[in-house]
C-alpha cells in the first residue's frame, strides 16, 4: 500500500494542494488571491515537472496491481503537460486580471484537470483511464464557461459539455464491451485476450474507445466542437485547451493501442490512418476561410493532431517517438502563438480578427518577426523546428508501410501552409490601417520570444528531446 | 430463460436511443442531458450483465464509478445550463447559435 502511494505521490500532492487552496481561497480574500494562486500553481507545476523529470532513471513502476503505470512514457508526457499548463497559466494571468475574469477557482480547476491528465497518461486499466479522463473533462467544461456573463463563453461550455459527454458515453460503451470480451479491465489482461485473433466484440470495443478518444483530441470526424469552443472560451483558456489536454489525450491513445491492443496492430492502424488523413485535410482546407484567429488556431490544431496520429498509425517504436517529439514541438509553438494572440488588443479590448494585423510589422518589428518564425514553424517550413517534427512523423509513416499516408501528409501540409502565410502577408504587406496597441505584459513578450528562439535554436539538437522521446517510446512498445 | 444476449440487446437499444436523442432532438437542452444519462446507464446494464456472466466483481465496481461520475457530470451540465439561461433567456437547442458550426 505504501509503495503504491509512493508511485502516485505527484498526483496526490497536486490534488491536496488544489483542495487546500480551494478552502484557503473560499475563506479568505477570494478573487484578490487569484493572481497569487496562479503563480503558486504554476510554480508547483514546475517543481513537479522537475521532480518527475529527475526521477527519469527510476525505470518502470506499477501501482495498484497494474492499474497505474509510472514508466518513461508517462513521465515524458507528464513533464510536457505540467510545463505547458504552467506556462499557459502565467501567460493568461494579466489578460484575465485586466478583464476581471480571474477567479481564484481558475488555477485550481486547471490543477485538477492536470491531475486528471496525469492519471490518463499513466492509466493501466480501463477504470483508471475513465476516471482520469472525466476528472480532466469535468474541470475543462467549467473553465470553458468561466466567463459566466458572456453568451459566447457559456455557449462554448454547453457545446463542449454535450459533445464531451457524448464522447465519454462512446468510450464507456467501448470499455464495457472490452471488459465483457476480455474478462478484465486491466490493459495487461486485455492484451492477452487479444493475442492472435481478437474476438469481434473486443474489436468493437476498441473502435468505440478510439472514437471516444478521437473526440478528446479533436480528430475529424469528431472535431465539430473544436472551433466553437476555441472561439467562445476566453483566450487564455483557449490556449490551455490547445496544449496540455491534447498531449494527454494523444498519449492516452498511444497507451491504449500499444498497452491494451498491441497484439492487433493491423486492426487499429487503419482506424488511426483514416482519422489522421481526414484531420490533416479538413484542418488545412477549412482554416482557409477563417478570419478569426482563434477559430483558425482550432483548425490548425485539428490538422496538427492529424500529423501526430500519423506517427502513431505507423504502429512502431519510432512512430511513438515521432508522436512524442511532434507533440512537444506543437505545444511549444502553441504557447508562443497564444502569447501573441493574447497581446492582440485595441483600446483595451481583445481583437481576434486577423485583418487587424495589417502592417503590424511596422509598429512592432520584433514581435512580428517572432510571430513570423512561429507561423513558418507551424506551417512546417524548413529549417525551423516544426519542419523536423513533420519530418519525423512522415518518416515513421513511411517506414511503417504507410507511404500513401506520408504522401498525403506532404500534400496537406502544402495546403495548410497557405493560411499561416496569409497571416504573415497581412503583417508584412497588408494595407495601411488602424494598428494594434502594444501588448503590455512582459510575460507574454518573454514567452513569445522564447518560443520563437526555441524554434530557431532547437534545430541544433532539439535540446535533447529526441533521445528522451526515444527512451520514453521504448518503454511503451515492447 | 433470459441470458446475457438479452441484457446486451436492451443496453445496445438504450444506447442507440440515447445517441439519437442527442442528435435528433431540436427542442430542449434538458432532453440532451437526459439522453446523456440514458447512454451512461445503458453502459451500466452492460457492465453488470457482463460482471454477472463472468462471475467477476470488477464490472460492478466499474458501475459504481460510472454512477458517481454521471452524477457529477449532470451537476456540472445543469450549472452550465443555468449560466446559459441567464445570458440568453432560453434553453431551446436551436438557440445555441451565437457561433456558427
Amino acid at each position: 500500500m505504501q509503495a503504491d502511494l509512493n508511485v502516485i505521490l505527484p498526483e496526490i500532492v497536486i490534488s491536496v494542494y488544489a483542495i487546500a487552496a480551494l478552502l484557503f481561497g473560499a475563506y479568505t480574500g477570494k478573487d484578490k488571491m487569484a493572481g497569487m494562486l496562479v503563480w503558486l500553481t504554476a510554480a508547483l507545476f514546475a517543481v513537479m515537472a522537475l521532480w518527475i523529470g529527475a526521477s527519469s532513471g527510476g525505470g518502470t513502476r506499477t501501482a495498484f496491481d497494474g492499474m497505474f503505470n509510472d514508466d518513461g512514457f508517462a513521465r515524458f508526457a507528464k513533464v510536457t503537460i505540467l510545463l505547458s499548463a504552467g506556462a499557459v497559466l502565467v501567460l493568461g494571468q494579466e489578460y484575465m486580471a485586466r478583464r476581471d475574469i480571474l477567479r481564484f477557482e481558475y488555477p485550481l480547476l486547471v490543477a485538477l484537470a492536470v491531475v486528471g491528465m496525469m492519471v490518463m497518461v499513466s492509466a493501466g486499466d480501463l477504470m483508471a483511464l475513465y476516471m482520469g479522463l472525466e476528472l480532466q473533462s469535468l474541470a475543462l467544461y467549467v473553465v470553458a464557461s468561466l466567463r459566466r456573463d458572456s453568451a459566447k463563453s457559456t455557449e462554448a461550455g454547453l457545446k463542449y459539455f454535450v459533445l464531451g459527454a457524448l464522447s465519454s458515453g462512446l468510450l464507456l460503451y467501448g470499455a464495457s464491451l472490452t471488459y465483457g470480451y476480455a474478462g478484465t479491465t486491466l490493459f495487461s489482461g486485455i492484451i492477452d485476450a487479444a493475442d492472435g485473433q481478437a474476438p469481434i466484440g473486443l474489436l468493437l470495443g476498441l473502435v468505440f474507445v478510439l472514437a471516444g478518444l478521437a473526440f478528446k483530441i479533436s480528430a475529424v470526424p469528431f472535431h465539430m466542437w473544436t472551433p466553437d469552443v476555441y472561439e467562445g472560451a476566453p483566450t487564455p483558456i483557449t490556449a490551455f485547451f490547445a496544449t496540455a489536454p491534447k498531449v494527454a489525450a494523444m498519449a492516452l491513445v498511444a497507451r491504449v493501442v500499444h498497452d491494451a491492443f498491441g497484439e492487433v496492430v493491423g486492426d487499429w492502424q487503419q482506424v488511426l490512418a483514416v482519422l489522421s488523413l481526414l484531420s490533416m485535410f479538413l484542418g488545412g482546407i477549412a482554416a482557409i476561410g477563417q478570419t478569426d484567429i482563434k477559430r483558425l488556431m482550432a483548425y490548425s490544431s485539428i490538422a496538427h493532431m492529424g500529423y501526430a496520429l500519423m506517427g502513431l498509425a505507423a504502429g512502431t517504436v519510432f512512430g511513438v517517438q515521432a508522436m512524442l517529439i511532434y507533440m512537444a514541438i506543437y505545444v511549444t509553438m502553441n504557447v508562443g502563438t497564444f502569447a501573441f494572440i493574447l497581446s492582440m488588443e485595441r483600446d483595451g479590448q481583445p481583437v481576434t480578427d486577423i485583418r487587424a494585423l495589417n502592417m503590424y510589422s511596422k509598429a512592432q518589428p520584433g514581435r512580428a518577426l517572432a510571430m513570423l518564425i512561429l507561423l513558418f514553424s507551424l506551417a512546417g517550413v524548413p529549417p525551423l523546428l516544426g519542419f523536423f517534427g513533420k519530418l519525423y512523423v512522415l518518416r515513421a509513416a513511411y517506414e511503417g508501410g504507410l507511404a500513401w499516408l506520408a504522401v498525403a501528409g506532404v500534400i496537406a501540409s502544402v495546403i495548410g501552409a497557405f493560411y499561416y502565410l496569409r497571416i504573415v502577408f497581412y503583417m508584412y504587406f497588408g494595407e495601411e490601417g488602424e494598428t494594434l496597441e502594444t501588448g503590455r505584459s512582459p510575460v507574454q513578450w518573454a514567452f513569445l520570444m522564447a518560443s520563437a528562439a526555441v524554434m530557431l535554436l532547437g534545430i541544433v539538437n532539439m535540446f535533447g528531446v529526441e533521445t528522451m522521446a526515444q527512451a520514453a517510446a521504448a518503454t511503451l512498445v515492447n | 430463460m433470459i441470458g446475457l444476449e438479452h441484457y446486451l440487446t436492451v443496453a445496445a437499444a438504450l444506447f442507440v436511443i440515447g445517441i439519437f436523442g442527442l442528435f435528433l432532438n431540436r427542442k430542449n437542452v434538458i432532453i440532451l442531458l437526459m439522453s446523456i444519462e440514458l447512454m451512461l446507464l445503458s453502459v451500466n446494464i452492460n457492465l453488470v450483465a457482463f460482471s454477472s456472466y463472468l462471475g467477476d466483481l470488477v464490472g460492478q465496481v466499474f458501475t459504481l464509478f460510472v454512477l458517481t461520475v454521471a452524477a457529477a457530470e449532470a451537476a456540472i451540465g445543469l450549472a452550465i445550463l443555468v449560466c446559459f439561461f441567464r445570458n440568453r433567456g432560453t434553453i431551446a437547442v436551436e438557440d445555441i447559435n451565437v457561433m456558427k458550426g
